[in-house]
């Protein structure tokens, strides 16, 4: 069979079926962009872990004044124990740098931080703990740090900012995992639809089938056209899809990003991976419900 | 000694040897221990009744079915040992007309007749060339661009001889051609019948027309319920001959 007569073929049958094939392109393209905003959740999980947890540190707080913590009954933290535990926080290998916090720049990042409110007028420099501000390679390795200094006399507390950012991805992750399982649910949807747009084809065409049998076609001939139409549909509706998906982007960027200054988004190369992906998707799994369905229904 | 030579000469096209053939569920075959041997270019007609076991014969010959058993050779093909997908060389080298002609309704008589060649593959140049000459052939070539709907049952069934023959099969299996047809209708495709088979093709026929079987004397073979009940070489339709 020569492409030129193939591809005719191929277009007689999209036309003839042309309700059946707008419907698998529209359910193939909500299908993929459901899919892709679940893909594009990951990564907005992933961007905003990778923001978050460089912004984060442990802070190993010092014994001041005011510390009622038992590694803290000596008192305030000395300079010896102070010296002594900076250089023991640089000696550990997860460590990436080291800050150290005194507490009158402790006091500056306050009035900033509570700036105009009457917490910022009644507390005073002293009632300020200093610390020690490190930040960790990897910043999941909190235990080390925790291990190492808590309860070591002059420090107060080992505090992990991390944890408190732990709840929020877990939310988030939640919702990027309903994403997917809702998009990967619609693939199906569409594998489906595609399966039994091709069946009711074969249905309708199987006086050509049939006559293509009597003359000697291949089965591979015969299917074939069939399974260009499936993969043919699958391929628009992914184009659909892309086209939401970069519509996505464009409305995050332009209505979203301005009101959350505190994150940043997925890029432009999160959304063709997705779309790579996609394409992957939408080619592989039109193929497979094709192939199976008319391997069912036209037999030689 | 100088017939011996001539006969071994002879091409067996189809040889059925003790096939049987029971569908599931049901008590009698539909083919019973039949044997025979068509030989390249005869022209045979099988007769009887409905029922007797034409279709099934015609069936096992293009392999849509296969036997319960015995041994079918059909242009020197096992049919028994041919894998599935070498099942189209075989039906490339049978040509098959059935009552109901077959046509795509969609396509006009030179596309219907084109469609057998693109399905194989021919190039555009080669099938500008075979179709007109077949279609001359039937004597079709002035209603190339009609529908099948625009034509007669006589000439539809042209047409579709002309689709079945258009590849030069060694063998053309017509499945009671005239079954829709007037008697005048019917002559003029006897005709074209015997002029494919003078040309070398095999022709195997089932029919139910007596007066067409009884006026062209060719070989009838008779089916009765599953057995070949006659086999005669000149052979009319029913036992007057």
């Amino acid at each position: 069979m020569r492409a030129g007569f193939l591809f005719k073929e191929v277009r007689i049958g999209l036309r003839r079926n042309l309700t059946m094939t707008l419907a698998v392109m529209i359910t193939v393209a909500i299908s993929l962009t459901l899919l892709g905003v679940g893909l594009l959740a990951n990564s907005q999980v992933r961007v905003m872990k990778d923001y978050w947890y460089d912004k984060i540190e442990v802070s190993v707080f010092l014994c001041g004044t005011l510390s009622e913590s038992p590694s803290c009954s000596g008192g305030p933290v000395t300079a010896e124990q102070r010296n002594s535990i900076k250089a023991d926080i640089e000696a550990l290998p997860v460590v990436d740098t080291v800050y150290y916090e005194s507490q009158s720049e402790a006091y500056v990042h306050f009035q900033e931080r509570f700036e105009g409110s009457a917490i910022a007028q009644n507390v005073t420099q002293d009632q300020l703990p200093e610390s020690y501000r490190v930040k960790l390679i990897d910043p999941t390795k909190f235990a080390v740090m925790q291990s190492a200094f808590a309860g070591r006399p002059g420090v107060d507390s080992v505090q992990d900012q991390r944890s408190i950012l732990e709840k929020f991805f877990k939310l988030l992750g939640v919702l990027r995992d309903g994403a997917l399982v809702i998009g990967l649910a619609s693939v199906l949807t569409a594998a489906l639809l595609i399966s039994n747009t091709l069946r009711i084809a074969a249905f309708n065409r199987r006086r050509e089938t049939g006559v293509m049998k009597l003359v000697g076609a291949s089965s591979f001939s015969i299917q074939l056209p069939f399974l260009l139409e499936g993969v043919f549909s699958a391929i628009v509706g992914w184009m659909f899809s892309t086209g939401l998906l970069a519509g996505f982007k464009l409305l995050v960027d332009s209505r979203i990003a301005p009101l959350l200054s505190f994150t940043k988004f997925f890029t432009w190369s999160d959304v063709w991976v997705a779309s790579g992906i996609l394409l992957i998707t939408g080619f592989v799994v039109s193929t497979f419900a094709s192939v199976i369905t008319l391997r069912k229904y036209l037999k030689v | 000694m100088k017939f011996a030579r001539k006969k071994q000469k002879e091409e067996t096209m189809i040889r059925f040897e003790n096939v049987s053939k029971i569908y599931p569920k049901q008590n009698h075959a539909a083919l019973d221990l039949v044997n025979l041997e068509i030989l390249k270019g005869e022209f045979v007609f099988l007769v009887g009744l409905s029922g007797s076991g034409k279709s099934t014969f015609l069936r096992l010959v293009l392999r849509e079915e296969r036997p319960t058993s015995g041994e079918i050779i059909v242009a020197g093909k096992e049919l028994n040992r041919l894998s599935a997908h070498k099942i189209p060389e075989l039906r490339r080298q049978v040509g098959t007309v059935f009552q109901d002609f077959r046509l795509l309704p969609n396509k006009t008589v030179f596309e219907n007749v084109a469609f057998t060649l693109h399905v194989l593959g021919y190039s555009q140049k080669e099938i500008n060339r075979e179709v007109p000459e077949v279609l001359e052939l039937v004597g079709l070539e002035e209603k190339s661009n009609r529908k099948p709907s625009e034509m007669s049952g006589g000439e539809q069934q042209r047409v579709a001889i002309a689709r079945a023959y258009v590849s030069r099969p060694a063998i053309l299996i017509a499945d009671e051609p005239t079954g829709n047809l007037d008697p005048a209708t019917s002559v003029g495709i006897m005709k074209l019948l015997d002029r494919i088979n003078r040309e070398g093709t095999t022709v195997v026929m089932a029919t139910h027309d007596s007066k067409i079987v009884d006026s062209m004397r060719k070989r009838v073979i008779e089916l009765e319920s599953g057995y070949v009940i006659r086999d005669q070489v000149r052979g009319v339709y029913g036992y007057a001959g």
